[in-house]
């Protein structure tokens, strides 16, 4: 089985911890990593401030970089979604449709991969603390992966797994939503981790940096105890890897 | 209307201050999300419903043309005047038109958002005509000449201290915060007006094309009487209301209800087929529709955006809205408000006057997964973001950073030292980058200097070493 990686920006430049803790699970259950040098953004942050036609070279870009891969795996859902799904609404070049069309169904989000098409359960371990999860809107609303990470944490033997109030509610981030209307963010990041404080976790784990970065940058910021987590850092920490 | 995104964010910040507002609108919301899950619940094909009622005004407004054709000879042979208004004004001069060849002084309104739409109180005011709202809610917002903050709650906003308050100051009562004696006040001022009323103005649920009919739905009996005592019934509706025929509307009205307030059914649904029958002599003798595009037939011919129109405006969105459960409908500064709001106010009142409006959103979805009619409201909200910037109404500079951007992102050693240095900065510096507004109360992460590429590719080539030199030690042993 191989896997090529997408490493979005986030994970590149701010949290490549994480993205190594995925590389480290992905070999553990017997992928073969292959990176894809020249990796850029797949450009979601332009395309949801509006700008399409800007973006079409570096999607197409995208596509061909990744056009012959097998597996295109990224710990990210929002990254994902933008490559199977948005893609569909920009002017790309109609040689590249079909390599679009392939991409779309071999790009698999980083527990999606594992559960769905892996086939792994869940793959054990120790990590005796209380977590909870923390669903980011593209991840559960537009690819639909809910189960799938719950799945995988609740596989580890002795972790305490909490469900917090309305884990599918907003973080607040939303790109460049958080800088244009910043008060109205804050707000609605400052209810998110309420609810996390309110379950009692110690970490609040999920699969998206983006959603990580606010939420975290809002605990830290207040001296909150809760502290946040990848899913695949929670992986690999509870295999020792 | 001046729809400015200074005025928004202005707004916003004193939303957020306001406590009495924010409790309001989150246990209002609450609720009516609590009601309609229970409800939902218990529907085991409600995402069927869903899908048929899609499918039935997609037809709906790609024949659209075909359907206003057949309601309004229906509504014809019924007895009912249709008058067509292809914009505000002149929907308000036909309306003007009726209340003066009949002389009428005084009106009674229920809840009517495309009478809002077309700003039809304050004309009517300054004609002359004594115009009242008479759904409780409208009523209150009225009093404090407020514009409403929800689709179906108009006075969501407000708490019933605010209400008792608010009559206490406008109708010189004595303060009360005890729900049904506000609603006796009210009830007391409005029943009057019902009687003395030369003209009742509703709005439109639903309009039956096949039939020539319409539904006009409702808990507390004032669109009833409004409708029904005065002399003259005149119902202001948006093109987009039509469904094919009467076998459809039971669909709808499983679909709405639940959605809205979170009941199972209402507990009036209006069916007006007609002005008084003349044996008898009961009702209204006359009925009038006025039949608005203001936009809708431009909305309707693009193949995406049309599904914006399939809205029935049950205000589900708003309920369960991240952002408008933070700080309630003024913030959108027009009458449709919400996720749903931020796609009509660019279409209705132009890219530029809505440029804002699209972009009040963390794009988070769950407008989608609520709407009845399945409307794709986040893939609608971009499509009219890139509308925003094709137009030339971003704000200025922002295109330049994102051409910048995007030239980086196509060369990976540029793109790479973009964010190389600051992690290097970082490195001596060890605090997050100020970022204006984010900053203030959250910490933005650390930019890692060496990055994933680099950690990766030294541990791929340390894995290799290390594979050589295990062979070579196999090849020795």
């Amino acid at each position: 089985m191989q896997v090529a990686l997408f490493i979005p920006c986030l994970s590149e430049h701010l949290y490549p911890q994480s993205a190594m803790s995925m590389v480290k699970i992905l070999r553990h259950i017997g992928a073969e990593i292959d990176y894809v040098d020249g990796q850029t953004c797949c450009g979601q942050p332009a395309f949801n401030s509006g700008y399409r036609k800007e973006i079409i070279p570096i999607a197409e870009r995208f596509i061909k970089l990744f056009r012959h891969k097998q597996y295109v795996v990224a710990p990210s859902g929002s990254c994902v979604a933008m490559v199977r799904k948005f893609y569909y609404d920009l002017d790309i070049h109609p040689n590249l449709h079909q390599a679009r069309d392939d991409l779309a169904a071999k790009i698999f989000e980083f527990t999606e991969f594992l559960v769905d098409v892996a086939r792994c359960d869940g793959l054990g371990g120790s990590f005796p603390h209380a977590v909870t999860y923390h669903d980011s809107c593209h991840l559960n609303r537009e690819l639909g992966i809910h189960e799938q990470p719950r799945q995988l944490i609740r596989a580890i033997a002795d972790v305490q797994f909490i469900e917090m109030e309305q884990s599918d509610i907003c973080c607040g981030f939303g790109g460049t939503f958080s800088f244009k209307f910043a008060d109205l963010s804050i707000a609605m990041t400052e209810r998110k981790c309420r609810y996390i404080e309110e379950s009692g976790a110690e970490y609040c784990i999920g699969a998206d940096s983006s959603c990580l970065m606010n939420i975290e940058g809002f605990l830290r910021r207040h001296g909150k105890k809760a502290k946040t987590m990848h899913i695949a850092d929670l992986l690999a920490a509870s295999l020792g890897l | 209307m001046n729809l400015r995104a200074s005025s928004t964010r202005q707004y916003i910040r004193t939303a957020l201050k306001n406590d009495n507002l924010r409790q309001a609108v989150n246990k209002a919301t609450q609720t009516a999300l609590q009601k309609r899950l229970a409800i939902v619940e218990q529907t085991p094909n409600w995402e069927d419903l869903r899908l048929r009622a899609h499918s039935i005004k997609q037809n709906v407004i790609e024949h659209l043309d075909e359907y206003l054709e057949r309601f309004e000879k229906k509504c014809g042979e019924n007895g009912i005047h249709v008058h067509w208004a292809t914009d505000a004004e002149e929907a308000r001069t036909i309306i003007k038109k009726i209340v003066r060849q009949n002389n009428v002084a005084s009106i009674v309104k229920s809840k009517s958002l495309t009478t809002e739409e077309i700003h039809l109180n304050p004309f009517l005011t300054n004609l002359g005509v004594e115009t009242l709202e008479t759904d409780l809610g409208e009523y209150i917002v009225q009093l404090l000449d407020q514009t409403p903050s929800h689709l179906t709650a108009p006075a969501l906003h407000l708490t019933r201290q605010d209400v008792g308050r608010i009559f206490q100051q406008k109708l010189g009562v004595d303060y009360t915060e005890n729900p049904h004696e506000l609603l006796q006040i009210a009830r007391k001022k409005l029943r009057q007006k019902f009687l003395q009323a030369d003209m009742g103005i509703s709005g439109v649920n639903f309009a039956i094309a096949s039939s020539g009919a319409f539904v006009v739905i409702e808990n507390e009996a004032n669109a009833r009487l409004s409708m029904g005592l005065p002399r003259i019934h005149l119902a202001v509706m948006g093109i987009e209301k039509l469904i094919p025929t009467f076998q459809d509307l039971p669909l709808f009205l499983k679909l709405l209800p639940p959605s809205a307030t979170g009941q199972k059914q209402t507990v009036y649904v209006n069916i007006i087929g007609g002005a008084q029958y003349d044996v008898l002599g009961e009702g209204p003798e006359q009925v009038h529709i006025v039949l608005l595009d203001n936009g809708r037939s431009k909305i309707a011919a693009d193949v995406e955006l049309r599904e914006t129109l399939f809205c029935i405006r049950c205000g589900a969105c708003l309920n369960v809205c991240p952002i408008y459960q933070q700080v309630g409908g003024h913030a959108y500064g027009w009458i449709y408000m919400g996720p749903i709001g931020a796609t009509l106010i660019p279409q209705f009142l132009g890219l530029h006057e809505g440029r804002f409006a699209p972009f009040l959103s963390s794009l988070c979805g769950a407008c989608h997964e609520i709407c009845p009619m399945r409307i794709r409201i986040p893939h609608h909200l971009l499509k009219l973001r890139n509308q925003v910037v094709e137009a030339g109404f971003s704000k200025k500079g922002e295109k330049s950073v994102f051409k910048l951007w995007a030239f980086l992102a196509q060369h990976p050693v540029l793109y790479r030292l973009t964010t190389w240095l600051p992690g290097k900065i970082q490195i001596i510096y060890r605090r997050p980058f100020p970022a204006p507004g984010y900053w203030r109360k959250r910490a933005l992460g650390l930019f890692d200097s060496r990055g994933f590429r680099r950690r990766f590719l030294d541990e791929q080539k340390q894995r290799k070493r290390r594979a050589n030199i295990d062979q070579q030690h196999g090849m020795t042993t």
